[in-house]
């Protein structure tokens, strides 16, 4: 965590003891030591080791498989395939992010009657070592009619293309199911005014296609999961998971259990960025121990995480963006062709959701296409949707101010949205640091500088994302000593032990470093969504709000009760002193925090606190990011010379994690930007399913990103937090682009903007 | 991964016997960067590993004026990288060495690894076959001697015979206005396989024309490649924007690249040019 960039503080987080402070993180000892417990850690007695086998077709029906050969090898205990599963009934369930049919989600866990993308799960092994269940995996023998896979979001739509299901029918405008199969799974559409007067109105209009490549979240720990089917019928899980109440409720129907009969243990994270949201193994594993009768553990190696988790979609998008010459955006027509991979599902929507939000444009019109391709089923990925559709509409201002001649952060300014705006889904804005982060970018020392040198340029770009709440719970109990056990469903990714524990700490007026907060299995918390959606600090924080208050409310009725007054009379303070009305002798009583912990044993019994917050409402996040590159004109390759990121935390909880969010996500952008990309032969076999040909960037790819905090605090929670860990993913990409343009003077269609794909453009171009 | 046997070697007499032994399951071992990779993902298989890191001559490094350089094939990069006298007299081999792999790779794989693997796209071999590296065998028949550039028959295969295997390889002593010169092209800046890669080593004479010059180029052939054109375009006249070109022209000519995810056709017959220039030109700094 670099925090040498350090803003100062704000003066909203001056009023605050425990909140915009650095206190070192309750897990970091743990992490740093390697005692921390991740899912491939477990082991059980008679754990068996299990592996999965994995369709080698993009496209093909399943004719036949005969596993009596892998039965037969010695050491092998239990074989799966999709046969051995309950039949999922035709249902939508709640999958952390959204909702996924359940048989679809049956099909991609493990395949039925076809394997729809190269590394689809086909059967399942568990075994006495992994050797063996590796050699029990060449034993089985599957008998494929191979089709012709469709690859392209364009040439899925098309009529006469294979179809990938039979049954899927595009859902219309209107509600209604298209009359032929389809692999575009649904339309919408968002439309604000009238976009042909606007365009009428413009004096320059740019119209841009852009083709994006799918990317994966590259979460270094790969997908795990352990399952123990008990005698009784209950199911244990530990996995490596952001929601392990998900996982509970995914696991349960599939394998047509009731929740309550299933219990899955969240172990510490390696990274999930929305990957790790889906189940993959942990049916598998579960039906494999039922089978044996053994605890199975499943792993994947990276090769099976690129060929069959995640990414996010590839994308084929079309902007039409008109302008004044006075920099006013009077409308804009967005097209988003979105892949889902194999099953219905892409982050269209919120790409759609995001694309124009930060701009408040009078006339616009965005259609979204949610489409299915053979390749993995997407995932979420850190602000699912919007770093495509944001990469497209943010690239065609940029381009529409070059030609006006206009600043581009003016041009921002004089169109930004601003509170009391609404946006064409028909989200109004409340009080949002859109506004202010632009002009804390204009403020840097990053934008004040000049840029010198052959083939550099300056590139800037704005990005937003909804953020959401949902349900989060917390329970707390007060010990002895005054130290404060804290107890959270939120698998921590970013540092959010921390940064719910202050929350609470700040409540109770006591020391972060006297809240011990723990995260724990389904069974022993409230129900708690994914780690995700920017979601945790902001209602896992409000649940410890509510739990600490809960706390103080208890605290002072236990002095009342001490002291022999009315609990009215006393008093929590945000100091963390109790106190109530004068003894007989005039004499002022009050109890620290620390002594009353200590009498409570002894005056009727310990304080539990708790909480279950479920918010509607979330704080839109804002991100304005400047970078420097230089291209080598001769090898295409581009350098990032300087980074600055700004962003409207709301109130910065932890600045340090706030810090490490915006730097993460600026990483990841610029690994969509530059290099990583999904890279498919024509018969659909994923040719780079490693580390070293999917390409995300090293430490020495990136130079010191700067983080500028901007607080608009969020009236809409105690302390004003709004979500950070999506937004700074959304503008690396446009702006980067819009500073190659400025370096060489072309504008790049595609992501990633690779070597190869610059040297296309440029020198290669005319061969 | 299947369950594998181990067996170290003490001598070059040993390693024979024990490969020998072992049959076609048999590999030698040493740094096993490679190998034990390619056992563990099953793309070969093995069911012996023979080390040879243990043999003297196979770890040695041994320079003299007369004899010029003799590295010993399962010498880690590290140790090369890190000799005064390769620093001083073979700057190529720091070039190729520190930046196969990252650094904890360095520390255990060998440029007779990186020869063995025999990867159109090595990062070590177009460095060895500028310098004119002999390439060491030993095996059941006893020694032989191959150039560098004869030893890569195509991706993944050369002219190691069963039960061979390489012990050292040998450069001459570098003559004087000597320079040479490796670089390779990444999409990153670290831990990357090369898009195409080139060496140069040219030599000046005291009115600055080129005397001698050898250029490879990798990764956009079957094998790296000895590119003779591109030294015939240097050799007897002054280095010019004109004869560089002319180089550079004859490696985009003897470039026959595939279309893969790490570059395309054009890309690499491009790049082949650009290198190959590049390489020339800081050949001929460090010759000066």
């Amino acid at each position: 965590m670099v925090t040498a960039q350090s803003q100062p503080q704000s003066r909203e987080t001056e009023q605050y003891n425990v909140i915009g402070t650095r206190p070192i993180r309750h897990d970091g000892v743990d992490k740093v030591t390697g005692a921390a417990q991740y899912g491939a850690d477990i082991t059980l007695p008679g754990m068996l080791a299990g592996r999965v086998l994995r369709s080698p077709h993009a496209h093909a029906r399943i004719v036949s498989i005969d596993t009596s050969k892998a039965e037969a090898l010695a050491g092998v205990h239990a074989v799966v395939t999709n046969a051995d599963f309950p039949r999922a009934a035709d249902e939508e369930i709640d999958t952390g992010e959204g909702s996924a049919n359940l048989r679809w989600v049956l099909d991609n866990v493990i395949a039925s009657d076809k394997v729809l993308y190269k590394g689809h799960a086909v059967a399942a092994v568990a075994a006495s070592d992994h050797h063996i269940a590796e050699d029990a995996l060449d034993l089985i023998e599957v008998e494929y009619e191979v089709l012709a896979p469709v690859l392209d979001v364009r040439d899925a739509m098309v009529d006469g293309s294979p179809l990938l299901h039979d049954s899927l029918h595009t859902r219309e405008l209107d509600g209604s199911n298209s009359d032929n199969a389809s692999n575009t799974a649904s339309h919408l559409q968002f439309t604000k005014g009238d976009t042909e007067a606007g365009f009428a109105e413009a004096d320059v209009v740019i119209e841009r296609e852009f083709e994006t490549s799918m990317a994966h979240q590259g979460y270094i720990e790969p997908h795990n999961g352990t399952a123990y089917w008990r005698a009784d019928g209950t199911l244990d899980i530990w996995t490596s998971t952001q929601g392990a109440f998900v996982v509970r409720d995914s696991v349960a129907p599939l394998l047509q259990l009731s929740p309550s009969q299933v219990k899955v243990t969240p172990m510490e994270i390696g990274g999930g960025f929305g990957g790790k949201i889906p189940v993959y193994l942990e049916p598998l594993a579960a039906l494999l121990s039922q089978k044996s009768g053994r605890p199975v553990k499943l792993t994947m190696n990276r090769e099976e995480v690129l060929l069959a988790t995640g990414p996010t979609s590839g994308t084929y998008m079309r902007v039409r963006m008109g302008a004044k010459s006075d920099g006013t955006i009077t409308a804009a027509d967005v097209h988003l062709a979105f892949e889902a991979g194999a099953y219905p599902g892409s982050p269209v929507g919120a790409g759609a959701m995001c694309s124009l939000a930060p701009y408040d444009i009078p006339n616009q019109k965005i259609d979204g296409y949610d489409v299915v391709v053979n390749k993995p089923k997407t995932a979420a990925y850190r602000a699912p949707g919007a770093p495509q559709a944001e990469f497209a509409t943010e690239s065609v201002l940029n381009e529409l101010a070059e030609q006006l001649g206009h600043d581009p952060l003016d041009m921002r300014l004089k169109n930004a949205s601003v509170e009391g705006d609404t946006t064409a889904a028909g989200m109004p804005f409340g009080v949002i640091g859109n506004v202010e982060c632009m002009t804390a970018a204009q403020e840097s020392p990053h934008w004040q500088s000049e840029l010198e040198g052959p083939n550099r340029g300056r590139g800037v770009a704005q990005g937003f994302w909804f953020n959401i709440g949902f349900e989060s719970s917390a329970y707390a109990q007060v010990n002895g000593d005054g130290t404060v056990p804290l107890v959270l469903g939120s698998t921590d990714i970013g540092g959010t032990r921390a940064s719910i524990a202050m929350q609470l700490a700040e409540t109770l007026g006591i020391s972060s470093d006297d809240v011990h907060p723990h995260v724990v299995d389904t069974n022993s918390v409230g129900y708690t969504q994914v780690t995700g959606g920017s979601r945790t600090t902001f209602a896992g924080g409000w649940a410890a709000y509510e739990c600490a208050m809960d706390i103080r409310r208890q605290m002072e009725e236990r002095a009342a009760q001490i002291w022999e007054c009315d609990a009215s009379d006393v008093t929590y303070g945000d100091d963390a002193v109790v106190r109530g009305p004068a003894d007989e002798d005039g004499n002022d009583r009050q109890f620290s925090f620390k002594e009353l912990a200590g009498q409570l044993a002894t005056s009727g019994g310990h304080i539990v606190g708790r909480a279950d917050v479920n918010k509607t409402s979330s704080g839109p996040a804002f991100a304005t990011h400047i970078v420097d590159v230089e291209v080598d004109p001769d090898t295409g390759k581009v350098d990032i010379l300087r980074y600055t990121a700004v962003q409207d935390a709301g109130t910065a909880i932890h600045p340090a994690y706030v810090e490490g969010q915006m730097q993460g996500g600026v990483a990841q952008g610029v690994g969509m930007a530059l290099n990583e990309e999904y890279f498919y032969d024509d018969s659909g076999d994923l040719k780079n399913a490693s580390l070293l040909d999917y390409r995300m960037p090293t430490a020495l790819d990136l130079p010191m990103i700067e983080p500028i905090i901007v607080e608009v605090p969020n009236p809409g929670h105690p302390y004003g937090v709004r979500g950070v860990g999506e937004v700074p993913i959304i503008p690396p990409a446009p702006a980067v682009r819009a500073a190659i343009a400025n370096a060489i003077g072309v504008h790049m269609t595609e992501l990633p903007m690779s070597p190869r794909a610059i040297l296309n453009a440029t020198v290669l171009d005319d061969e | 991964m299947q369950a594998v046997k181990y067996a170290r070697a003490e001598s070059v007499e040993e390693a024979v016997r024990l490969l020998q032994e072992g049959g076609e399951g048999a590999r030698p071992l040493a740094g096993g960067t490679d190998v034990i990779v390619q056992a563990r993902e099953r793309t070969r298989d093995i069911d012996l590993f023979v080390d040879i890191k243990h043999i003297p001559e196979l770890i040695g490094i041994d320079y003299s004026d007369d004899s010029g350089l003799t590295i010993g094939a399962a010498r880690p990069c590290y140790q090369i990288y890190g000799d005064a006298t390769v620093q001083e007299k073979y700057p190529i081999l720091v070039d190729s060495t520190s930046l196969i792999g990252g650094t904890a790779i360095q520390g255990r794989a060998s440029l007779g690894g990186n020869l063995c693997n025999s990867s159109p796209a090595a990062d070590g071999i177009p460095s060895l076959i500028v310098l004119e590296g002999q390439v060491e065998i030993a095996g059941p028949n006893g020694r032989r001697t191959v150039p560098v550039e004869d030893f890569c028959t195509s991706p993944g295969r050369n002219v190691l015979g069963s039960g061979e295997f390489v012990v050292s390889m040998s450069f001459p002593a570098p003559a004087a206005g000597s320079g040479a010169r490796f670089l390779r092209f990444i999409p990153r800046n670290e831990m990357d396989i090369a898009v195409t890669n080139a060496a140069t080593q040219l030599r000046l004479n005291g009115d600055g024309s080129v005397a001698w010059a050898r250029v490879s180029i990798g990764a956009v052939a079957p094998t790296p490649l000895l590119v003779s054109d591109a030294a015939e375009a240097l050799v007897g006249r002054p280095l010019s924007e004109d004869s560089i070109a002319a180089a550079a022209a004859a490696s985009r000519d003897a470039a026959n690249p595939i279309d893969d995810m790490r570059g395309s056709i054009r890309q690499r017959v491009h790049l082949a040019g650009v290198l190959t220039e590049r390489t020339i030109r800081q050949a001929a700094e460090r010759a000066a």
